[in-house]
């Protein structure tokens, strides 16, 4: 294992922390998910996540969005919020990492019964408590820059795989979060749709997103990530720039990860 | 002396009066107080919390495992014995408010467990709390899922308050046996009151489809 920290910015990236997570640790029942995760995510950069499925990659992301509590660690927030979850950690925690994310799903999760522009400005007017007026024009605007903004009144069911993913990378972008989180975003997609998605999230990476994304495209981790984290049985095995850990692994058990997605006859 | 149909049609507006008048309100004021108790209930059992789960599921127990006529009895005749006194209608509509309660929970309850997961995630990551999730999200998603059921319930408590005519209340069965008992037309009259139900239940079977296809359009496929 590498000396350095994961997540040590390249030389032109910002030096500032979003997340930093120490020692985080994580069971369902007997089985141990995460065993010691330490993971820092700098503002401006993105993170790619990859491994075999049960490496506990997905379950990294949920406990970054609150959607999973860790059983020991820390979290760091943007310096100003520690979350120590050695000892309960309240609603009030978790609502505060919640705010400084936004998640999106493998399998979109729109709220069906909502039209594409109600899914947008749901958070931004019911829990962000902004005018509704703006957070429509905010919606629109994302909705244009995903070309779907004449799709504003179709229900989701109405709409392609690809779209209502892209539905999906609207509504969290509404929020204007610190940080984006793409659980296997193109997974449950249509090969012929994953472009489509994967245009969007390189566009944003080029502008600036702070994201963490769960995925098993490598070649598009290649060429967005400015880090992968290569995860294995609830460790990280590895990380650093992608041509080092993509092409040059180091280890053992990512070479046999990625000969295997590699050739998979 | 009357003729049988001169009958039928000398008592189908006092019939059909008690229905509106009786059977009507009684089973609409039951179902929506019934349905606010079965909400509260459903939320109960499937609380976290031990004991708050325990109580739903010992209530939705008595008033499944229970006759609704035994229910209705100890209301308006058994209350009296420990000092509560209460006109007919409102022990009816207490006895059947709570008996609603206990089945629609059941229902109300599936029903929020079939949306999917991922819904509730998709509202926490939106920042909602889990009250706002439910309201916003969970809820509207489970009525749809919930109408046919609902409907059913419904159309049984219809059928169901003629019990009431046992506690005194008018309604439409409670005419009907008036009629019989003066006329001591008997078959004619209870096959009258018989179709005057079956009538307001088939209204309400097309008005169940008719709710079924309009939230159909939106529901995911």
């Amino acid at each position: 294992m590498s000396p350095t920290e994961p997540g040590t910015p390249d030389a032109g990236g910002a030096t500032d922390a979003v997340l930093t997570l120490r020692d985080l640790h994580k069971s369902f029942g007997d089985t141990e998910v995460l065993r010691s995760i330490d993971l820092t995510v700098w503002r401006g950069t993105v993170v790619a996540l990859i491994g075999p499925s049960g490496s506990g990659k997905t379950t990294v992301l949920r406990c970054l969005n609150g959607l999973e509590v860790p059983d020991g660690g820390s979290v760091d927030v943007a310096g100003e919020l520690r979350i120590d979850f050695s000892t309960p950690v309240g609603k009030r925690e978790r609502a505060a990492l919640r705010d400084r994310s936004a998640m999106v799903f493998q399998h979109y999760n729109l709220f069906p019964h909502m039209t594409v522009l109600e899914n947008v400005i749901e958070g931004p007017v019911q829990v962000q408590r902004r005018p509704r007026a703006e957070a429509i024009a905010d919606a629109e605007q994302l909705l244009e820059r995903v070309g779907l903004r004449e799709k504003r009144d179709s229900y989701p069911f109405e709409l392609s795989g690809g779209q209502q993913q892209r539905v999906g990378i609207v509504r969290a972008l509404a929020l204007r979060p610190q940080l984006l989180l793409f659980d296997e975003p193109t997974s449950a997609l249509d090969p012929e749709l994953v472009g489509d998605v994967l245009s969007v999230i390189k566009e944003l990476a080029d502008e600036g997103w702070t994201m963490v994304i769960v995925t098993h495209e490598l070649e598009f981790a290649r060429q967005v990530a400015d880090e992968v984290v290569f995860m294995a049985d609830g460790v990280v095995v590895e990380h650093g720039h992608p041509a080092d850990v993509l092409k040059r692994p180091r280890h053992e058990r990512t070479r046999q990860f990625l000969h295997r997605l590699l050739n998979p006859f | 002396m009357e003729s049988n149909g001169d009958l039928f049609w000398s008592s189908l507006g006092p019939i059909v009066l008690g229905g509106i008048t009786g059977t009507i309100p009684l089973a609409v004021v039951s179902f929506v107080i019934g349905l606010a108790i079965a909400l509260g209930i459903a939320l109960m059992r499937l609380s976290k919390v031990r004991v708050v789960s325990a109580i739903a599921r010992f209530y939705i127990s008595v008033i499944r495992g229970t006759p609704l006529l035994v229910q209705l009895f100890v209301i308006f005749y058994g209350l009296p014995s420990i000092g509560v006194v209460l006109p007919a209608w409102p022990c009816a509509v207490i006895a059947f408010s709570l008996n609603v309660g206990g089945y629609a929970a059941e229902v109300i309850r599936a029903a929020i467990l079939s949306v999917p997961r991922g819904q509730w995630e998709a509202g926490y990551t939106v920042g909602m709390s889990s009250t706002t999730t439910l309201r916003r999200i969970i809820l509207p998603q489970a009525a749809r899922v919930s109408v046919p059921p609902l409907s059913n319930t419904f159309i049984s408590l219809v059928k169901d308050t003629s019990l009431a005519s046992l506690i005194t209340v008018t309604e439409l069965f409670r005419v009907a046996q008036e009629v019989a008992a003066f006329s001591q037309e008997f078959m004619l009259l209870y096959l009258e009151a018989a179709a005057v139900y079956w009538v307001i239940c088939l209204v309400l079977s097309t008005a169940q489809t008719r709710i079924e296809q309009r939230l159909d359009r939106y529901v995911a496929h």
